[in-house]
């Protein structure tokens, strides 16, 4: 079972990216892209586990601290990448809100501006 | 392309990838094992700073680079979002009318959860430094509980409660803070960002060096952005309708 | 313990946070004050950047400026903080971003009139990305600057809401970027859990002295998915043709002059310093030299059949990226400095072609071809501004275009290329070809008046809005960007010195096992003194032949209507064509379809042939 947690950030990846392309709107699509970022989520914080360790929070008053904690670094990169997925996500979906008040529709096959 | 040739496409593409990360993934060092150097000297890095929450400390000290990225972030896309949302040349924003009908039980909840909330925030806010928690996460439970007062029925309660041009500059301070800490530590520190201020007893409050200032600066832009985003949202959905006239800025 | 020279250490994160705090300042202070001073503002804190960047790039030409943040230098060998390095083609870049952003600021002052404030704030923000990127010397923080670069992007691309095309160019832009960092971030992963580290140079230090495997090949695809979605290498490109259709003038120059360059420089900047060892020098070099052909050929190809001049500008981008990933992907040090030469000789004569394309939309409220047949005959300055630029794409000396194409077919010889001057002539013919075609159409009202009928499969540039209230003359503020960039780019073909200056960035730029000795020991850089010249005859032959060759294409587009139906090719060549429009579709399912193909065929082949 040591990759199992692995396979499962792959599965988001492609998942994710399997609803965007059989997408029919896109605040469907926008959050299939949250999943596939999730998919990272779990690929950091797998990586950064130890089996047995603590959290890397020492508290207050503080206990001893040790170094058999689970990885701190993982865990502030997962809160940037949260951060900015929540951020770039309300962005696009400003994004369909102006597309659906202009056309009407958010079905990508009916929006044809943008050819050839 | 029709569905099904984008679907073949897709098919013939993300079986080829996908055979590639499980084999690189069959590579990595085992789950749960103990291969981690960087925790290591993380670790001993916190401890030598007096910063007992290891996350905040790599999170505001070590990699602080990081995360005045990652506000500026926030703050690009707030703005962002209030620029797409900000109403079109053939729209007007009208005057939210209160009103509607919400249950007591749920005007009273939200009336009482909302000061609650507000506290637990700055808490978290506050005491990132030692505890679990710090500036984004903290920001994002303020700025989501004056949204309380939405819920219990009341937008132009909302409104007075969060007067927006006072949010905006409540981002830009806390994103202009965090920059000046940066730079003040080249003045004093000789590098950017540098833990400058005396850094105080291991576990206490006051510890942690510019990891407490930093995380204020951080929760403040946050808990200012969340709510100016949702704010813009809300105003696209309850005040902005088409018709003639200058949309107001 | 080494001790690291602190002199000029603190500009790199001055750079970088100069932008950041002015955008804080135009947002707390828009509403208070009137126009001219927001401009005045956000225009100076750019030319600040402006100057940081001019004196790192003259201190790190003598040897790279390596700064700790938060003075967490190497302790016993690791470091717990972020490094920033900077090279100079790092300081090259960020320059290049500071330069384009004033003038763009500049230009915008009579040209963008929504969004006022927030303009300003979302341009210096995307400028801070823009510095962070090209000056970090860690993954992780290469990722956040991306992100940053991002989310300002695409708030820019989709700002005219009242425009249905800007708000799905944005979209299709949003969507397919974000995928690719994501992506990129878990190559990122991959590494650290390899290795424990995110700096590149001790990534590259570990991964020197290990075995090859498939997880160092699997994180090598995924970052380049990030670097080269923003790079637009075929078949990731789809987005950008979008994004530069609908975007304002002067975010467009940004767009093509620096930030799709930017994912090429990420690309190869993680490839010398991290994977040289790991992954095969002739694999490597066989990429990307063939998806740089392929991405030239699709982007001219696109180009020649483009009726909205922003859109052909932007498949011209695409082509010239192919030619520049060629470049770099000979792997020595001649073709890095002709690709550098090219890259910014190039970013003067777009982003002025682009401004141009602005002006015509203020002007005419279009940028088709078709529909402007003449219009813009009574200009007096417009039309022969359009003309040199033109020309400088098709890569006439002394323009600096010229210049980096000549040195990069010479790299492309000697590396054992033999056709690779035949790919860069053509290329740039076409593209040049193009432009001139338009510039002949709509500044001269050459050709006969084509029926006017738009195709479905076609995007026309009739119903793009107005950035801006309707111009009768062009004002200074506007004319002096343009005139400033194209001078720009005749001074890198004629100033003297260039080459060889091109020559040391490369060098310093190949050389990634003393990026990790300098970043991690503090051991000072040796670099060769050359002194090359500037102009070989062969180059210039070639030169001269693409910039005919390209007025030649230009004649035929304009005149050989005729022809083109006559030719016997004319049928074989309809279906690939049609195809190959049809390929663009906008829609974002098929781009993510495409990705997921072009990844796969990445794989493919860095990781085949050696096992």
């Amino acid at each position: 079972m040591s990759v199992y947690a692995y396979v499962v950030s792959v599965w988001l990846l492609l998942v994710g990216a399997f609803g965007i392309v059989r997408s029919r709107n896109l605040i469907h699509a926008v959050l299939c892209l949250s999943v596939s970022q999730s998919g990272t989520y779990v690929l950091l914080l797998a990586i950064g586990y130890q089996r047995g360790a603590s959290p890397p929070v020492f508290g207050e008053p503080a206990t001893k601290p040790t170094f058999r904690v689970v990885d701190p670094v993982v865990q502030a990169m997962t809160l940037t990448d949260v951060v900015v997925s929540a951020t770039v996500t309300a962005l696009l979906l400003a994004l369909a809100v102006q597309i659906h008040k202009r056309n009407g529709t958010l079905d990508p096959d009916e929006l044809r501006n943008l050819q050839g | 392309m029709s569905r099904r040739a984008r679907l073949m496409l897709f098919l013939a593409g993300g079986g080829g990838l996908c055979a590639l990360l499980l084999l690189g993934v069959a590579d990595l060092p085992p789950f749960g094992g103990s291969f981690h150097p960087y925790r290591t000297h993380a670790v001993a890095a916190a401890v030598s700073h007096a910063t007992s929450n290891v996350v905040s400390s790599v999170n505001f000290d070590q990699r602080g680079l990081d995360t005045l990225g990652e506000e500026s972030i926030l703050l690009a896309s707030v703005i962002g979002a209030a620029t797409l949302l900000r109403p079109a040349k053939d729209e007007t924003e009208r005057a939210a009318l209160g009103g509607g009908r919400t249950l007591e039980s749920t005007r009273f909840l939200g009336y009482l959860m909302m000061p609650v909330t507000l506290v637990i925030g700055f808490d978290v806010i506050a005491h990132g430094h030692v505890t679990p928690g710090g500036g984004f996460q903290g920001g994002v439970v303020v700025g989501t509980g004056i949204h309380l007062l939405y819920v219990a029925g009341n937008y132009p309660a909302l409104q007075r409660a969060r007067p927006l041009r006072a949010f905006e500059w409540g981002e830009a301070i806390g994103a202009g803070a965090f920059a000046c800490v940066g730079l003040a530590g080249i003045a004093v520190a000789g590098a950017f960002l540098a833990d400058m201020i005396p850094t105080g007893t291991f576990g206490q409050l006051f510890s942690g060096g510019t990891v407490p200032l930093l995380n204020g600066a951080v929760g403040v832009e946050v808990a200012s952005g969340t709510a100016v985003l949702l704010a813009k949202f809300l105003e696209q959905a309850i005040m902005i309708r088409p018709g003639p006239g200058r949309g107001r800025r | 313990m080494p001790v690291f020279d602190t002199g000029v250490a603190w500009l790199p994160p001055v750079a970088l946070t100069i932008p950041i705090l002015l955008s804080a300042a135009v947002l707390v202070g828009y509403r208070r004050v009137r126009r001219p001073v927001v401009d005045a503002v956000a225009t100076a804190g750019a030319a600040c950047v402006v100057a940081v960047t001019a004196a790192l790039l003259a201190r790190s030409s003598e040897g790279r400026v390596v700064t700790w943040s938060a003075g967490w230098a190497p302790s016993h060998g690791f470091s717990v903080g972020i490094v920033l390095v900077s090279d100079p083609v790092g300081d090259g870049i960020a320059l290049t971003a500071a330069v384009l952003v004033t003038l763009a600021l500049v230009f915008s002052w009579r040209y963008v009139e929504s969004a006022e404030g927030h303009f300003h704030t979302l341009v210096l923000l995307f400028l801070a990305g823009m510095e962070g990127f090209a000056l970090t010397g860690d993954l992780f923080d290469m990722f956040v600057f991306f992100e940053l670069m991002g989310a300002a992007a695409y708030a820019l691309t989709g700002m005219k809401v009242e425009d249905v095309g800007s708000l799905q160019g944005g979209m299709n832009f949003g969507i397919m970027n974000s995928l690719g960092a994501y992506m990129a971030l878990m190559g990122v992963g991959f590494l650290y859990a390899r290795t424990g580290n995110l700096g590149l140079p001790q990534l590259g230090e570990v991964l020197d002295h290990q075995p090859r495997s498939t997880l160092v090949v699997a994180a090598f695809v995924m970052l380049m998915a990030g670097f080269l979605v923003k790079g637009a290498m075929a078949p990731f490109h789809f987005w950008l043709a979008d994004a530069h259709a609908v975007a304002p003038a002067p975010v467009c120059v940004l767009f093509s002059g620096v930030m799709v360059p930017l994912g090429v420089y990420a690309a190869f900047r993680v490839y010398w310093v991290v994977f040289s060892h790991q992954l095969a020098p002739g694999d490597i070099r066989r990429t990307f030299v063939v998806m740089g052909a392929v991405t030239a050929v699709v982007g001219s190809v696109m180009c020649l059949t483009s009726r909205n001049f922003k859109r052909l500008l932007a498949y011209s981008t695409i082509a010239h990226v192919g030619l520049f990933l060629s470049a770099l992907g000979y792997l020595t040090a001649a073709g890095t400095a002709g690709a550098l030469l090219y890259v910014a000789g190039h970013a003067g004569v777009k982003s002025a072609l682009f401004l141009i394309g602005g002006v015509m939309l203020a002007r005419y409220g279009s940028v088709d071809e078709i529909d402007l047949h003449g219009r813009g005959r009574d200009t007096r300055v417009m039309k022969w501004l359009a003309v040199a630029g033109g020309l400088g794409l098709a890569c006439l000396p002394p323009f600096g275009t010229a210049l980096g194409k000549a040195i990069s077919e010479d790299a492309g010889v000697s590396a054992g290329y033999p056709w690779a001057p035949a790919l860069f002539v053509v290329v740039s013919a076409l593209t040049g070809g193009a432009v001139l075609r338009a510039t002949g159409r709509i500044y001269f009202g050459m050709g006969p008046r084509p029926e006017g009928a738009e195709r479905p499969d076609q995007t026309s540039g009739s119903r793009e809005e107005r950035d801006t209230r309707p111009l009768r003359r062009v004002p200074v503020t506007m004319l002096a960007p343009i005139v400033v960039l194209l001078l720009g780019s005749l001074a890198i073909g004629v100033v003297p010195g260039v080459h060889s200056a091109a020559q040391r960035a490369a060098e310093f730029f190949v050389d990634g096992a003393a990026y990790q000795r300098q970043a991690l020991l503090a051991a000072p850089a040796h670099v060769a003194a050359a002194h090359l010249p500037e102009w070989t005859g062969r180059g210039l032959a070639l030169d001269f032949a693409s910039a005919a060759l390209a007025v030649l294409v230009a004649g035929v587009g304009l005149w050989g209507g005729v022809l083109h139906e006559r030719l016997p090719l004319a049928r074989l060549r309809r279906r690939p064509l049609a195809a190959l429009r049809a390929a663009h579709s906008g829609h974002v399912g098929d781009y993510v379809a495409w990705l997921l193909v072009g990844l796969a065929v990445l794989g493919g082949f860095v990781g085949l042939p050696h096992r």
